[in-house]
């Protein structure tokens, strides 16, 4: 009989762990509090995949930061999310710092990366003309890149889902009690039983951990603040740029996203609820004024947004990826804060080949590759776009004036097999209204097709799930209930 | 009784005051040219505003905007929002089609200010 | 070589709002066969479909019209002379040689060559994140114009009780409309010590209902996780930074945007158009023609106007510019002298003015400024080097309104060649 196995979290780990075990035979089944997957973490980091000298050699951190870092290309080629290797560098403005980057590229040695070396101060501004010329060295990392995190958890939650994985969204998980052979799961949509349980439930991880194991973490919330600036001309910098770290993690950065956009962040200011994702005026001025070294001609002129994400951080410091102490068929991969995007791949991979180990899980004959990605239109020469038209003529209706987002698309994003039912949703995975105008455009039409699409009456349309509805009543109800007040 | 009004007749926007008895002008107070005074003495006395609004038309994707054709008493506002939101309509509707006759008594008809094929 | 792909017009012109409905008349009146507009959305009249309150056309028409109703003016005169108009068609992508790529469900991807292109694209709301307001990021955060469109052109509230940020006046008018249509408007808060909407809006879209206008507030943070629970709005110092314990918090479900618009810029970027830092628009001429050859640009993507009246006169002279440009009737510039903004001046229209060659005839031109603060009784002047060549008195100028100062083909004709500069004096 095919085990019955549930992924608890679709942050881009539970999607990797499901799809990497979507290879084998298994009845498994992903749940997700949000309305969507990618909607923690996930959605709001760095993007950043690390070449891996930050971590301590030996830690967990550091062998799944390498290992996912180079499985990262050809996954993310296979699954058609974008990736770009721009290199990272690590300034350092004074002597002390200097002696910092000479830990960090031993440890990087340590830790198997290649492509490491120090670089001095003209190297610095060839590369990148608008550092702050005091700057003495760089650590210069070559394998450093760039990607899309919730971009990279959706194409995993559709592979994973194309071969057989139940994503059941919505889904809180209230507490985990393993039984005799099994646990029991109760969730805001009742109790299951399963066979095994992996946690992934990032902030929420730990209090999960802790109802089956007697050997106990402590997980905190800790939350990132970041401006996003626009892509209008090409970024002003084309590598990442960290200064040298501080105790709370690799500190506040600036990068290029993979769209061309730069970020400013994060902050880091651990917090009691995991769900404040508000933006602050202290962290934002922390911001400004860390960045301004690395940018001194610093211009938030182009402020696309700001916004904050929360990572799980482990006051042991390191990730716990593996099986659960004493709960014999309970798995986890908890505390994945930086580098847990890089980590990602490695951590699917390991966590899946574990339990077909632990279980004898039959691997399946052949895998279904993933959706094809289409390329974007905006990426698409005159010809492929008259191709494409012909295809389908919802390509010729262009919904999103800033990033030039067609019809089409944001239809294929509501029908990819984890699709979008949300307008953040469409916007995370088509790009229509994540640019300049935010949505001021794009929005009323997004919420039409999402209406259409998912055949609900216009002001039923959410922006986030649960009671973010976009609009209240039709005009002529709104009026009713008005009746009386202005007699 | 006094009443303060700002004109809006320039970007100045003085504020005068108008000292009425029952629709008898006593005194005005502040006004700085003779348009704005004439404003003022006509919002202390009998103040009229346009109304504009959209209506759903059942079957119609878009709403149908409508005006009244000339401005009605300041507090019949809300009785003519009232009107026009009770208003059956049917398309295909012309520009300038009346929507509503003589709004709330008021005398003023409320109009179509598109066309709704 | 002719490309079988491609299409010519003689003149192409992006965006049939008033800008473009205006420029398409005229270039058609002035003679030109071959006129094109293309338009995104799927009907003509750009923003003016949505406004539906009255207040436009009073220069123009001598009436007072509302918004579809002036459309349909232009609408009509369009129909009557053939000028060609395509809807749901967006244009992508365009260059300096003028040909301009386009997309559209019926005709897929199209390419046209163009004469000349007028660019009239118009202009954008600043969004929230522009402003880095901090909080959480909730449903029920809109812009003032895109509420406008939900309310007036899909039937549907945004929402029930209202907060507006910025006294623009397409905020001004959305706290009436939401307020008519049943909402409830608690407050509308301004970080300036004035507000920049009209005061004929001030009064009928807020004292008329009561709802206070806030100024030197601003929202310093917002509330709700899924959709919008409130905002705390605190009263501001003269360098607009929030004073603590201001704070008033404000229980609603909706905050509406009304804090600047910008000029939808992207293709005049992309063909590559000198900009103005200030006005955020084309740098232009007296023919509105931008620095390149040919591509004219007006109406609100060149420089935010507040009345359609003024945006429909500027394009209609854009138009006719661009027939003299390609019937061969455009004098022949000998030289361009750039317009400098003076003191209490910010981002006068045109930037520069082209003196016409040997003794043909210059026209007389309008520069359109915004003045940097409130001033009363002063003088508005024009300096030709030092030397002051026109002098017009004002009662009043405010940032709120689009300010102005007229010089004749005879002044320009004497017009030394040293940088023309727009001042105000007090």
């Amino acid at each position: 009989m095919k085990p019955k196995i549930v992924i608890i979290g679709g942050g881009v780990i539970g999607c990797a762990v499901a799809r990497e075990l979507s290879a084998f035979s298994a009845d498994i089944l992903l749940l997700e509090r949000a309305v969507d997957v990618a909607e923690g973490a996930s959605k709001a980091n760095s993007g950043l995949v690390h070449a891996g000298f930050h971590a301590a050699p030996g830690t967990q951190k550091a062998m799944f930061n390498v290992q996912g870092g180079r499985m990262f290309e050809a996954l993310c080629k296979q699954l058609g999310v974008p990736y770009r290797r721009n290199g990272a560098m690590v300034l350092a403005f004074n002597k002390q710092q200097l002696d910092i980057l000479h830990e960090l590229l031993e440890q990087g040695k340590a830790n198997g990366v290649d492509g490491l070396e120090i670089i001095g101060r003209e190297q610095v501004l060839a590369f990148e003309e608008h550092t702050n010329p005091t700057v003495e060295a760089a650590l210069f990392a070559k394998s450093a890149a760039v990607t899309s995190p919730y971009e990279l958890t959706y194409a995993l939650a559709d592979h994973a889902n194309v071969n057989g994985v139940g994503f059941q969204l919505n889904t809180e998980v209230y507490s985990i009690e393993q039984c005799e052979k099994c646990f029991r799961v109760d969730t805001n949509k009742g109790s299951m039983i399963s066979d095994i349980v992996i946690n992934c439930a990032g902030t929420g991880a730990g209090r999960l951990h802790n109802q089956i194991s007697d050997r106990k973490v402590n997980i905190v919330s800790r939350k990132g603040e970041y401006y996003l600036l626009d892509h209008d001309n090409r970024p002003m910098f084309s590598h990442t740029m960290f200064q040298t770290p501080t105790g709370m993690g690799k500190g506040v950065l600036i990068t290029p996203t993979v769209h061309d956009g730069l970020i400013l962040g994060p902050t880091a200011l651990d917090i009691d609820d995991d769900a404040d994702v508000s933006t602050t005026v202290d962290a934002l001025k922390t911001i400004r004024e860390i960045t301004s070294i690395t940018w001194p001609q610093e211009s938030l002129k182009t402020v696309v947004t700001t916004f904050a994400g929360i990572r799980a951080h482990e006051t042991g410091g390191d990730f716990i990826v593996g099986a659960v102490d004493g709960a014999e068929g309970a798995y986890e991969a908890i505390g994945i804060e930086s580098p847990g995007l890089s980590s990602a791949p490695a951590i699917g991979l390991y966590i899946a080949d574990r339990i077909a180990e632990d279980f004898h899980l039959h691997r399946k004959p052949k895998r279904i590759p993933p959706p094809a990605r289409p390329k974007s239109f905006a990426d698409m020469t005159v010809k492929e776009k008259r191709h494409a038209y012909r295809q389908d003529p919802a390509y010729g209706s262009v919904v999103c004036r800033c990033e030039q987002i067609t019809e089409a698309e944001v239809r294929a994003a509501i029908r990819r097999p984890v699709g979008a039912t949300t307008v953040d949703g469409v916007k995370r995975r088509t790009r229509a209204g994540m640019g300049r105008c935010q949505g001021g455009f794009c929005s009323p039409r997004v919420m039409e097709i999402l209406s259409e699409e998912l055949g609900i009456v216009l002001n039923q349309v959410t922006k986030s799930g649960g009671s973010s509805r976009m609009l209240s009543n039709r005009i002529e109800d709104a009026f009713l209930e008005m009746d009386g007040k202005h007699e | 009784m006094k009443q303060t009004i700002t004109c809006i007749n320039c970007p100045i926007g003085c504020r005068m005051t108008v000292e009425t008895n029952g629709d008898e002008i006593v005194n005005i107070d502040g006004a700085s040219c003779k348009r704005g005074a004439d404003y003022a003495k006509q919002e202390a006395v009998s103040p009229r505003r346009m109304v504009t609004a959209v209506v759903n038309v059942p079957s119609c994707q878009t709403p149908l905007s409508v005006k009244t054709e000339s401005p009605i008493p300041k507090d019949r506002i809300f009785d003519c929002m009232r009107a026009i939101g009770n208003a059956e309509l049917k398309t295909p509707i012309r520009m300038g089609e009346v929507v509503c006759e003589n709004v709330c008594g008021t005398g003023v008809n409320v109009v179509s200010t598109r066309d709704l094929p | 070589m002719a490309n079988m792909n491609e299409m010519y017009v003689d003149v192409l012109i992006i965006g049939a709002g008033p800008a473009g409905m205006a420029a398409g008349i005229a270039a058609r009146e002035a003679g030109l066969e071959n006129v094109l507009i293309l338009e995104r959305e799927n009907e003509i009249g750009g923003i003016l479909k949505q406004c539906i309150h009255n207040g436009f056309g009073l220069h123009r028409f001598k009436e007072e019209l509302t918004g579809p109703e002036y459309a349909q003016r232009d609408i009509d005169r369009m129909e009557e002379l053939g000028v060609a108009v395509q809807c749901d068609t967006m244009v992508i992508e365009i260059d300096s040689g003028k040909r301009v790529t386009a997309v559209s469900r019926t005709h897929g991807v199209q390419v046209f060559r163009a004469g000349a292109v007028i660019l009239a694209m118009g202009c954008r709301e600043r969004p929230r994140g522009a402003l880095a307001i901090p909080g959480t990021r909730p449903a029920g955060i809109f812009s003032a114009g895109t509420a406008q469109k939900l309310v007036n052109m899909h039937g549907f509230m945004p929402g029930r009780r209202v907060v507006i940020l910025g006294s623009g006046d397409i905020g001004l008018i959305m706290a009436r409309r939401m307020t008519l249509q049943g909402a409830e408007v608690l407050a509308c808060a301004e970080i300036m010590p004035y507000s920049s909407g009209l005061n004929r809006n001030i009064v009928q879209c807020l004292q008329d209902y009561d709802i206070p206008l806030l100024l030197s507030h601003t929202v310093v943070d917002i509330r709700g996780r899924e959709r919008l629970e409130g905002v705390t709005i605190a009263r501001v110092d003269e360098k607009l930074q929030p004073i603590p314990k201001t704070e008033t918090e404000y229980a609603c479900d909706t905050l509406l945007l009304s804090v600047g618009l910008i000029p939808e810029n992207e293709l005049s970027k992309q063909i590559g158009v000198e900009l103005s830092a200030v006005t955020q628009g084309a740098v232009v001429d007296d023919t509105l023609q931008t620095s390149i050859d040919g591509v004219f640009a007006c109406g609100n993507v060149l420089h935010v106007h507040d009345l359609v009246d003024f945006v429909s006169e500027e394009s209609a002279k854009a138009g006719r510019a661009a027939a003299d440009y390609l019937l061969g009737k455009r004098r022949a510039p000998s030289e361009s002298i750039p317009v400098a903004d003076g003191s209490g001046v910010r981002g006068v229209v045109p930037q520069r003015l082209c003196k016409p060659a040997n003794n043909a005839q210059a026209s007389g031109v309008r520069f359109m400024f915004r003045p940097d603060r409130v001033y009363q009784n002063v003088k508005v002047e024009v300096l030709d080097g030092k030397h002051t060549v026109k002098s017009v008195k004002r009662r009043i100028l405010a940032p709120g309104e689009m300010a102005e100062i007229p010089l004749s083909a005879g002044d320009i004709q004497s017009l030394s060649g040293n940088t023309v500069t727009v001042q105000i004096m007090e």
